[in-house]
């Protein structure tokens, strides 16, 4: 007994200290991400990067590249949509009021909070405006007020539709405007009770007959019993008419994110995977997503590896779960996605998917705080994440944080919402002018070093 | 030989006893609610058994500081020896409730498994040890 006491202190100490740190050589991202033996540490691994301002410095871009904030002291910008006439809008907010079920959740979300930005969520969405086309704002006015932690945003034949934390409502736009009063018309509710992963990510149909709507698991892992998980970690189809809903695609823990690439037109999303199985795992993805498909949560990850925290365990669903097209790191947090069209912003980022990674918190060692591309060929990725932009960590802090992405196809230029410096980034290729100079002289000093490393290589 | 007590008190003052009765109840109270969980797979009861851990360690942290207050300051009104064991177990249940808090706060099936159980029934036997420390009179005899 008296042995037991003197061990008992020094090892709580000790456990705290002694976390599984990351293996650098692991390859996890890509097709074949390789997983890790499950770890789930006493105490789960945290690094919190607070927030620090950028002063006069700019986050990093390729050479051949630019940056500039287009829209700054927004409140909590999320996602973003370009309208026909090349407003951008930006829905601001931050939702999700989860009650605190454990001590654990009193501590986690204080510990989290640190690493956010102080500022209250808008519940709004504001409009930027480029009169001149010089790549600057013009105009930077609140477009619809009153909502509830907008986050989807899609357009269709003139009416925008808006996914709030608790429903999908649609307002009807004349082209031009810069404001529209009241809070719209409800298309449906959406699964809103907890709220633990609040955010709906929404994308509609090529043909603009459905819209995609991302809703995320209310736990981890099931933590809060399988009751409230009922039409959660999963994505809705809705009838754009009628509000009608069906489950497109389930078990997929939180769909951040959806696109619908330009090639096959198949529906494609980010997702971010549970926590608290190591630093290295489970690496969230990105894939397309098949109708009726089962992705494994809670009972499984990356295909059929079973998650044993879960009980009753439900082979009979593990036996189903399908594995995700492509990895993208353990962690990352991608919040964001969005196809390039017509070239893209050309050189290595001609032919992809762009991801905004918002970074993580359950590592020690920070993965995500940057925007990635993946290429794609045939419709398909075709090789590793290219960084675009990066710079978002300086000593310890977090100057930004990455969300929603969203590709503009007639200035070929691409945004990102940052929800720590409440900014949006544009990134252009340099010299790139309007959309008709010939994007190829911008390619040649990108592309020529890459090339030859990779002939040497081979 | 007549005896007569003369000087009768106990090992804890009031306040300190007061301290001392929630990790005495709460922690047994998690067993239970560990057992409940381990039995059923019905996510409540890790929860209750997350919360009542966590009220026995703040408890326990506090009856710690007294115990070690009492070593080293306390009038010399019980034996030494006796204060030590005190102090020994009051530490070893205060520093194996906080790993089994984290290891309560663990996700899913997890938060209890084997070390939760066995930490909650050591927890439990060294509160009750304590209490019998804590609680048993000092008779301070005199030889008549």
């Amino acid at each position: 007994m008296i042995r037991l006491a003197y061990l008992a202190l020094p090892l709580t100490i000790a456990l705290a200290a002694c976390q599984v740190s990351s293996d650098p050589d692991l390859d996890q991202t890509g097709e074949r991400p390789e997983l890790p033996e499950q770890n789930d540490a006493l105490v789960p691994a945290m690094e919190i990067p607070t927030p620090e301002g950028w002063g006069d410095e700019l986050p990093t871009v390729p050479e051949g590249y630019t940056v500039s904030a287009i829209a700054q002291d927004l409140r909590i910008p999320r996602q973003t949509l370009v309208l026909p006439n090349g407003d951008i809008l930006v829905a601001e907010g931050a939702g999700g009021k989860a009650p605190k079920l454990r001590p654990k959740d009193v501590i986690a979300g204080w510990i989290k909070k640190r690493g956010k930005s102080p500022v209250e969520g808008g519940d709004r969405i504001t409009l930027l405006r480029d009169e001149d086309g010089d790549g600057q704002t013009d105009l930077q006015t609140t477009f619809i007020e009153g909502l509830d932690a907008p986050y989807g945003l899609a357009f269709v034949d003139g009416t925008l539709y808006v996914a709030n934390q608790g429903n999908l409502v649609s307002f009807e736009y004349t082209e031009g405007a810069t404001s529209i009063a009241g809070s719209g018309t409800e298309v449906t509710k959406l699964p809103a009770k907890i709220n633990h992963h609040w955010t709906k990510a929404m994308t509609a149909s090529p043909d603009g007959s459905k819209l995609y709507v991302g809703i995320g698991s209310n736990s981890n892992v099931g933590e809060r019993g399988m009751d409230v998980e009922e039409d959660r970690a999963v994505i809705w189809e809705i009838d754009r008419e009628t509000g009608a809903s069906r489950i497109f695609a389930s078990g997929i823990r939180n769909p951040t994110a959806l696109a619908f690439d330009p090639w096959n037109e198949k529906l494609w999303a980010v997702v971010n995977e549970r926590d608290e199985l190591g630093p290295q795992l489970v690496p969230d993805y990105l894939t397309s997503v098949r109708d009726g498909a089962f992705y494994g949560w809670p009972y499984s990850y990356y295909g059929q590896n079973v998650d044993p925290r879960i009980k009753p365990a439900r082979p009979d669903l593990v036996k189903k779960a399908i594995v995700p097209d492509y990895a993208l790191g353990s962690h990352v947090a991608a919040l964001g996605v969005d196809f390039t069209t017509e070239g893209g912003l050309g050189g290595r980022f001609g032919e992809g998917a762009f991801v905004g990674m918002h970074g993580s918190w359950n590592r020690a060692d920070p993965s995500g705080y940057k925007v990635v591309f993946v290429p794609f060929r045939g419709g398909r990725p075709s090789g590793e994440p290219i960084d675009l932009l990066t710079g978002f960590l300086k000593n310890g802090h977090a100057r930004g944080r990455p969300v929603g992405v969203t590709y503009d196809a007639a200035r070929g230029v691409l945004y990102i919402a940052d929800d720590v410096s409440n900014t949006v980034w544009r990134v252009a290729p340099q010299n790139a002018g309007p959309r008709s100079v010939p994007r190829g002289v911008v390619q040649v000093p990108i592309d020529t070093p890459s090339t030859s490393t990779q002939t040497g290589a081979d | 030989m007549d005896r007569t007590v003369t000087n009768s008190r106990s090992f804890a003052n009031p306040l300190h006893a007061i301290l001392l009765a929630f990790p005495v109840a709460l922690y047994p109270s998690a067993l239970l609610t560990d057992i409940t969980y381990l039995n059923t797979a019905e996510i409540q009861w890790t929860n209750f058994s997350s919360w009542l851990i966590a009220g026995a360690d703040l408890f326990a942290g506090l009856v710690l500081a007294w115990a070690l207050l009492g070593l080293f300051f306390g009038r010399a009104r019980h034996s030494k020896s006796r204060s030590m064991l005190y102090l020994i177990v009051v530490a070893a249940m205060f520093g194996l409730g906080v790993l089994n808090s984290f290891q309560h706060a663990r996700d899913g099936w997890h938060s209890v498994g084997t070390l939760g159980l066995v930490l909650s029934i050591l927890c439990s036997i060294l509160a009750l040890i304590a209490a019998f420390i804590a609680y048993s009179t000092i008779a301070a005899e005199k030889r008549a």
